[in-house]
């Protein structure tokens, strides 16, 4: 048994992290905000040119055909720097959505254009309030009918994967028949749209029952998120509480501070280990998933949770300012928390897959 | 990331299975039924005889030292092979084992080692623990059992003093005893190590009445008692590294317990909600062992991380602690919830009933996980200063010898 991200998935890692670290420091995030930026474009242009984009996206479609660890290794390191990117939305989702569903045209219509990031794409599938995902959006002679909110990403992308009941449709969105309308999004460095669907052209994909497999493929990607911005939570908490001086001794000397981070590093640890999992069964295992899947969302939901809200609490005061840098992760975690479904969705989903298995 | 065993470590397993396959079965104890604990003790012995006499005794123990060398992987797979049957194990057997033989085969003497070691695997020699003592638990150098050198120039220690909680200290043939023997020094410098008969006179053992109403556990009365200085193991002034030798093979052994939120899920199906449905359509009783169930499996996913670590020669250190800082809390609040979903009936069920006088006593025994082996605190303690880097507590008795403490 080998329970480790391999040497090249770890080198993989580690490049992303090196440029991320590099080409995102928080100032650049507040000047995203303050600029009212849609996305960190420059830096999306660079990850694709080498290749992050495309790299779980098979060879023939003109991605890297690596597997859903080696995205999941570049997912922790956005989310080690809270990126501002439509990753998620267009590589994760989207362009996991037509690999699985669409027919041999629409993969090598779209995938190419997705891999070299020359087009973005959204994934519409919430529609309101509730845990429930998209239910009311209908499918008829070729166009879609009806109102998605919110939806990530929708501002820089021009394609849109539609939840359509249980199947998905592709549906370009510079055409008449879609409004999208700006919405205030409590992460600021993720923007959120409505998108209203008049009769805009699209057409559906081939592929049926595929909407559960590719949540939870997507939500394993989404605990490796959580972990990496849970351990900046944690390296940024952990950096604070040892330079602050309090009483006369360092902050990080205080027991009620280090039994708080030792339970954040014990989190984020476990919701770490069921992520490795989560990635191993995405590829080699679709009995395991269901139920990997679950066990990954909710202990990185947890992990962060706590992470983001005790980094904070740590630094008392300032962390409550903008200068500081709390707030990104704060903000962030609270967005992981509920996309894809909250916690009581993946809780249900845990429970069903682990009584089917007993 | 590969759950497949190596060609090696199949060949091993293979092995191995081949071996339980022949000898374990006759080994096997009834299931759900409890032995009397010399009855137990019998058959802990037995299966180690079995064990060694097949050369799996001391698997991880160098071979120089009459173990079989093997690497920790190797050790993981001949337990998961072993845990397929049900065997008389446990701490009457692993104290020896897992406890006494590292420290003597680090700090003794090869005279101690010849001695001890062989007789140890062969499940003809076991031990219990004597460390912990009224005022001295997580704070274990604070003890003050004492022992002065015999003024008869025999060079005897002579020793008094108590320790508590001695698991199987009433059946066991010797103890490893960590003592004062000089208070003139700040505390952790005035120990020294000893192994002890326990057939020795002026030792008395009598069983703790427990909150159980079980008394697995012993407190151990040494009065005068004469231990020839041929069994102290290490130095004078030595006992604390010995103590630490120890503590680490305390816990590298530990390990989980069954899944209990599986359990609570199976008994939740069972127990009418007043609605028509049962508690497992309950929303909440829903989340609660969802939760617990992400958790374990995130422990058990965890534990095989560490594994691959110690496989490939790295030492997890104190990120093993992490395994039982998060495994004893979530089996005590799970185990308070399956008490809760029972409602009353938790308190006094019917005769007949077997299953919930099992969750009472497993409720109260998950008490004795969040303190035993290393307490919460403590391991909080170590991850953030071994893990995290944090400074260690103040400390009033640092640098203070140990008579001149309050």
């Amino acid at each position: 048994m080998d329970f480790d991200l391999s040497d090249e998935q770890k080198m993989l890692g580690e490049q992303a992290r090196g440029l991320l670290a590099e080409r995102t420091p928080f100032d650049h995030l507040r000047g995203l905000i303050d600029g009212g930026a849609e996305w960190d474009e420059p830096l999306w242009r660079e990850l694709a040119s080498m290749g992050f984009l495309g790299a779980a996206i098979p060879e023939e479609f003109g991605g890297l055909g690596m597997g859903a660890l080696e995205l999941a290794v570049i997912q922790q390191e956005l989310g080690r720097v809270n990126a501002c990117l439509p990753f998620f939305s267009s590589i994760v989702l989207a362009a996991d959505a037509i690999r699985l569903a669409g027919s041999d045209a629409q993969k090598a219509q779209w995938l190419p254009k997705l891999a070299s990031g020359e087009l973005v794409a959204c994934f519409a599938s919430a529609e309101g309030a509730g845990p429930v995902m998209g239910q009311g959006v209908r499918f008829e002679n070729g166009t879609i009918l009806g109102t998605k909110h919110p939806v990530s990403d929708a501002g820089v992308a021009s394609l849109a994967v539609v939840q359509v009941g249980d199947r998905l449709a592709l549906g370009p969105l510079d055409q008449a028949g879609v409004t999208r309308t700006k919405l205030a999004s409590f992460d600021q460095l993720r923007p959120h749209y409505r998108l209203d669907f008049d009769g805009a052209t699209a057409e559906l994909m081939p592929g049926l029952g595929i909407i559960p497999m590719l949540l939870d493929r997507a939500a394993v990607q989404a605990a490796f998120e959580a972990v990496g911005a849970s351990e900046a939570c944690l390296a940024m908490g952990l950096a604070y509480v040892k330079e602050r001086q309090m009483f006369g001794r360092p902050l990080s000397s205080y027991q009620a501070i280090k039994h708080k981070l030792a339970d954040v590093a014990t989190s984020i640890e476990i919701a770490k280990s069921n992520a490795y999992f989560g990635g191993w069964a995405a590829d080699a295992s679709a009995d395991e998933l269901p139920a990997a899947a679950a066990a990954a969302r909710l202990s990185a939901i947890k992990a962060f949770e706590m992470a983001a809200r005790e980094n904070l609490q740590v630094h008392g005061g300032i962390g409550y300012t903008f200068e500081a840098n709390c707030h990104f992760y704060y903000r962030r975690e609270r967005l992981l928390a509920v996309h894809l479904g909250n916690r009581g969705v993946w809780a249900d989903r845990l429970i069903e897959a682990t009584a089917k298995a007993a | 990331m590969d759950f497949n065993d190596t060609p090696q470590e199949a060949a091993f397993r293979a092995e191995a299975r081949a071996w339980l396959s022949a000898h374990a079965p006759a080994h096997e104890l009834p299931r759900g039924a409890t032995l009397p604990d010399a009855e137990e003790a019998d058959r802990c012995r037995a299966w180690q005889r079995e064990l060694n006499a097949g050369g799996w005794a001391g698997l991880t123990f160098p071979k120089a030292l009459g173990g079989r060398g093997l690497t920790g992987i190797e050790a993981v797979i001949f337990a998961e092979e072993e845990a397929r049957y049900h065997l008389p194990k446990g701490p009457f057997i692993s104290i020896g084992t897992n406890m006494a033989l590292p420290v003597i085969a680090k700090h003794g003497t090869d005279e101690q080692r010849a001695r001890f070691i062989a007789p140890t695997l062969a499940g003809d020699l076991t031990w219990c623990q004597l460390f912990s003592e009224p005022s001295a638990g997580s704070d274990l150098g604070a003890l003050r059992t004492k022992a002065v050198q015999a003024e008869d120039g025999s060079g005897d220690w002579i020793v008094n003093g108590q320790k508590v909680w001695s698991s199987w200290a009433h059946l066991t043939d010797w103890g490893i005893l960590v003592v004062r023997t000089d208070p003139s020094v700040p505390k952790h410098k005035g120990l020294s190590f000893f192994v002890l008969d326990m057939k020795t006179p002026g030792v008395e053992t009598r069983p703790i009445r427990q909150i159980s109403g079980m008394s697995e556990f012993n407190e151990t009365f040494l009065t005068d008692v004469r231990i020839p200085d041929a069994n102290r193991i290490g130095a004078v002034g030595e006992g604390w590294a010995c103590s630490m030798t120890v503590l680490m093979g305390e816990r590298l052994g530990a390990s989980g317990h069954g899944s209990v939120s599986t359990r609570l899920l199976k008994a939740a199906a069972t127990i009418p909600d007043g609605q028509g449905g049962t508690l497992a359509d309950d929303r909440a009783i829903r989340q609660q062992i969802a939760e617990a169930l992400a958790d374990e499996r995130g422990q058990a996913h965890f534990q095989a991380r560490l594994r691959t670590m110690v496989s490939k020669g790295e030492n997890p250190g104190a990120l093993a602690s992490m395994v039982k800082l998060a495994s004893a809390s979530r089996n005590q609040q799970m185990l308070g919830l399956g008490m809760e979903m029972l409602g009353l009936n938790a308190i006094a069920a019917l005769p007949g009933d077997a299953a919930t006088p099992d969750l009472q006593y497993d409720y109260i025994y998950s008490t004795v996980m969040r303190i035993a082996g290393g307490a919460d605190e403590v391991l909080r303690n170590q991850i953030a200063e071994r893990v995290l880097g944090m400074p260690g507590d103040m400390r009033m008795d640092k640098d203070v010898p140990f008579e001149a403490l309050r």
